[in-house]
């Protein structure tokens, strides 16, 4: 057993999780949820043991590192923070249903990761600007709050959809009965959002701590770190927004979703269609 | 509040409106920078976008944005707006927390959103003493006071945690100051000291020294004060051909003796005099480092040569040089040596760079070794604002921290006699943030008193 083909069953098993709970959330009946909180769950904990087991062979082969260095590691780990982050949240506030929203999102992550021909999956050594501590404290801190981002952004979608049905009280009504309380779902975005701001703050702090190592610059205004201060910069305005203007509901739940668009672009549309620093990314 | 007759500009700099225009100015702006190439010279923009474009461009300071006038404006007026916001709440703060619970009225516990009422059978005077030491094991200091009819204690944690915001805010200051002292561009315009803060380069070839940089943008000679020599250069590379390490051996020289050798890597930079170097890049030359021995003997010699010419090591009576080599790109992989004792015919043969080769003549067997000569590229910076940053970072996430995770927690408790000779009890508390925790714990600590 390779850590790849672990990989392949936590993939399988997060696409089956993804199923059930739009199972759930389509036709509410609650064991169907019970199962694709199962199959998040094992999905998890094999990742985990792949994880480790990467980490083992990356040793094996004598370029020993932690599986975090490249576009291909670091997707598989979004998949395992936004996971996991999502289980927690599911023990502690008892909403299910939120599966739904969220773990396609981390289904989608590993398949692409597993089957785009852009992403090279081999354990690669390290050049020499990624050999650095640096490195894995940024990236762990950057994704787990993405993955605290993209749940946030999936609780922004589910908010609008509960309550542009509850507005219509039209047949979607019944569809979006199941979902928590539009204050519960709110309250949630917005301690998300909370809890990923810290964290993209750690992130975006290590990454300079590890430019200056690297390079004697802690910030050159390379179109990663730029984007990933734009992003900061907006969930910094739906903090303050909320704060002090007493933002909630709809137009929190669309910073949510923008918020996390940025993201998304400042992981992966900067490799893609941008160049700078941070291309190791992109091959 | 004096709100009503402020100054029109504090006003406007206090307001959080601003804050929200200003955060997605910079968001919006930020983009424009990842979008249009930065840094290039002018004909890459007339070239990319035409002329004229490009003269917007250049008069907008677009090609090199996040230095411009205007973007570095939007900041200090953000840093202004962060300041005069944050002074003008802060008094207010104060007097949130030097407010005293005891003076609250009675009337208005029963208001908060968390209160709830037991009855004790016991008398107000034992009931009162009960809550107080009932408070302090729970680690609640609570304040009494008796007022006509009734007894009030008072117990607050965390009234501090009100200046978490303030500690964010402070934190970004200290690091836009820490920006602002490390900039080469103030040490050059404003301070006009470039040696207080600088970036530049400098390639050393190896076994060769340099005592001065030469500064980005500018171009400009900086000189370091000491001397910095390259012993070696050299590259590692893995099993398939991806580079592993890039290490210079250093000699720092101040005052003209050695004070420091040491390796610098990439993501290991020396530090001297305040002064940072880091491997950047190298640079291989058509000249060889030769390392001669003999076998048996003391002596060795290391000379630098260059190809096609005649080199004499005259203690040892040998002479060689380097008369054929393949290469691959800049960096050389084989090398073709001429070699004599001048006893006999000379020898000639094929040896790999960085590869011993023992070299059988009439007057001894020799040891013969030879690497392309480096030179290294080192950037070097002064940075004198780099521990602001860093402290400002640190304290960033101490006071995210606790705007966030932190709150201000009071609990009340009313004791009032009743006609039988009971006491009533009102409990109410008050958390100024994460409030469902709060309450979670305020009721278990009631429950613990009824019990
Ligand atoms: C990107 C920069 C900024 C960051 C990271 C930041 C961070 C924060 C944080 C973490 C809070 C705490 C919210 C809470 O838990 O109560 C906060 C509140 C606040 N911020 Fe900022 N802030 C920034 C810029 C600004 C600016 C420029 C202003 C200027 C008007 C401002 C005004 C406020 C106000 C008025 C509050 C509410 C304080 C209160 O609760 O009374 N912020 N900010």
């Amino acid at each position: 057993m390779d850590s790849s083909q672990l990989f392949g069953i936590t993939m399988i098993a997060y696409l089956f999780s993804a199923a059930f709970y739009l199972g759930l959330f389509i036709f509410k009946t609650q064991r169907i949820g019970l199962i694709g909180m199962l199959l998040a769950l094992t999905g998890v904990i094999v990742q985990t043991a792949a994880l480790g087991l990467r980490w083992y062979e990356s040793y094996r082969m004598g370029v020993g590192h932690a599986p975090l260095t490249n576009m291909y590691e670091s997707l598989v780990f979004f998949a395992w923070c936004t996971t996991l982050f999502y289980l927690f949240m599911e023990f502690r506030f008892k909403a299910r249903v939120i599966g739904a929203f969220v773990m396609p999102c981390a289904a989608i992550a590993m398949a692409y990761a597993s089957f785009s021909s852009r992403i090279d999956t081999q354990i690669n050594p390290l050049i020499p600007a990624l050999q650095s501590n640096w490195l894995i404290a940024h990236v762990v801190t950057c994704f787990i709050g993405y993955g605290a981002f993209a749940v946030a952004g999936g609780l922004g979608l589910m908010y609008l959809m509960k309550l542009s049905a509850v507005d219509k009280k039209s047949t979607d009504a019944s569809l979006c009965a199941s979902l928590p309380e539009l204050k519960v779902i709110d309250d949630l975005t917005h301690k998300t959002i909370v809890f990923g701001f810290m964290w993209l703050s750690a992130g975006i702090i290590t990454g300079a701590i590890w430019a200056n190592e690297a390079w004697g610059t802690y910030w050159s205004w390379d179109p990663k770190e730029t984007w990933s201060i734009i992003t900061w910069f907006m969930y910094a305005s739906t903090l303050h927004a909320r704060f002090t203007r007493g933002w909630r509901g709809r137009r929190i739940a669309w910073l949510a979703i923008i918020g996390f668009l940025a993201v998304f672009f400042t992981y992966f549309g900067v490799n893609f269609l941008l160049s700078g620093l941070h291309s190791y990314g992109s091959n | 509040m004096t709100s009503q007759k402020k100054n029109p500009i504090i006003a406007l700099f206090a307001s959080v409106q601003l804050a929200l225009s200003l955060l997605f100015l910079l968001a919006a702006t930020s983009i424009i920078g990842t979008l249009i190439p930065q840094n290039n010279i002018l004909n890459f923009y007339i070239e990319k976008y035409g002329a004229k474009t490009a003269s917007l461009l250049q008069i907008l300071d677009i090609t090199d944005m996040y230095n411009s006038w205007w973007f570095l404006g939007l900041l200090a007026f953000f840093s202004m707006n962060l300041i005069v916001c944050s002074l003008e709440r802060i008094p207010q703060v104060v007097r949130t927390i030097r407010k005293d619970g005891l003076a609250v009225p009675p009337e208005q516990l029963e208001k908060l959103p968390l209160h709830k009422v037991l009855t004790l059978t016991a008398s107000p005077g034992e009931t009162g003493q009960r809550v107080s030491s009932f408070l302090s094991g729970h680690g609640w200091k609570a304040r009494q006071t008796e007022k006509e009819g009734y007894q009030l204690f008072f117990a607050e944690k965390g009234a501090w945690t009100r200046f978490g915001v303030y500690v964010v805010h402070c934190s970004i200051l200290i690091i836009l100051a820490g920006a602002v002292v490390g900039s080469s561009t103030v040490a050059n315009k404003i301070l006009h000291n470039p040696y207080f803060a600088f970036k530049g380069s400098m390639m050393i070839p190896e076994t060769d020294n340099a005592d001065h940089i030469v500064a980005f943008k500018s171009n400009k000679r900086i000189d370091l004060g000491f001397t910095v020599r390259c012993d070696s250069f050299a590259i590692e590379f893995y099993s398939n051909g991806m580079p592993k390490t890039y290490r210079s051996r250093v000699t720092v020289i101040d005052g003209g003796k050695p004070v420091l050798a040491t390796d610098i890597e990439v993501n290991k930079p020396l530090t001297y005099k305040g002064i940072t170097f880091y491997q950047s890049s190298y640079q291989p030359y058509q000249d060889y480092v030769v390392s001669l021995k003999k076998q048996g003997g003391t002596v060795e010699k290391t000379e630098v040569i260059a190809p096609a010419r005649q080199a004499d090591w005259s203690e040892a009576g040998v002479s060689y040089g380097i008369i054929n080599r393949e290469s691959q790109g800049e960096v050389t992989r084989r090398i073709k040596v001429w070699f004599t004792d001048n006893q006999g015919e000379p020898s000639q043969f094929w040896v790999n760079v960085n590869q011993e080769a023992k070299v059988e003549r009439p007057s001894g067997t020799y040891l013969f070794q030879a690497r392309q000569l480096y030179a290294t590229g080192l950037q070097v910076a002064k940075d004198p604002g780099v521990w602001l940053v860093y402290s400002g970072c640190l304290l960033m996430l101490v006071g995210l921290f606790i705007a966030f995770f932190l709150s201000h927690r009071k609990i009340y408790v009313l004791v009032r006699p009743q006609e039988d000779g009971s006491s009533r009890i009102l409990f109410a508390g008050d958390a100024n943030k994460n409030k469902v925790v709060f309450s979670e714990k305020f009721t278990d600590l009631i429950s613990k008193l009824e019990t």
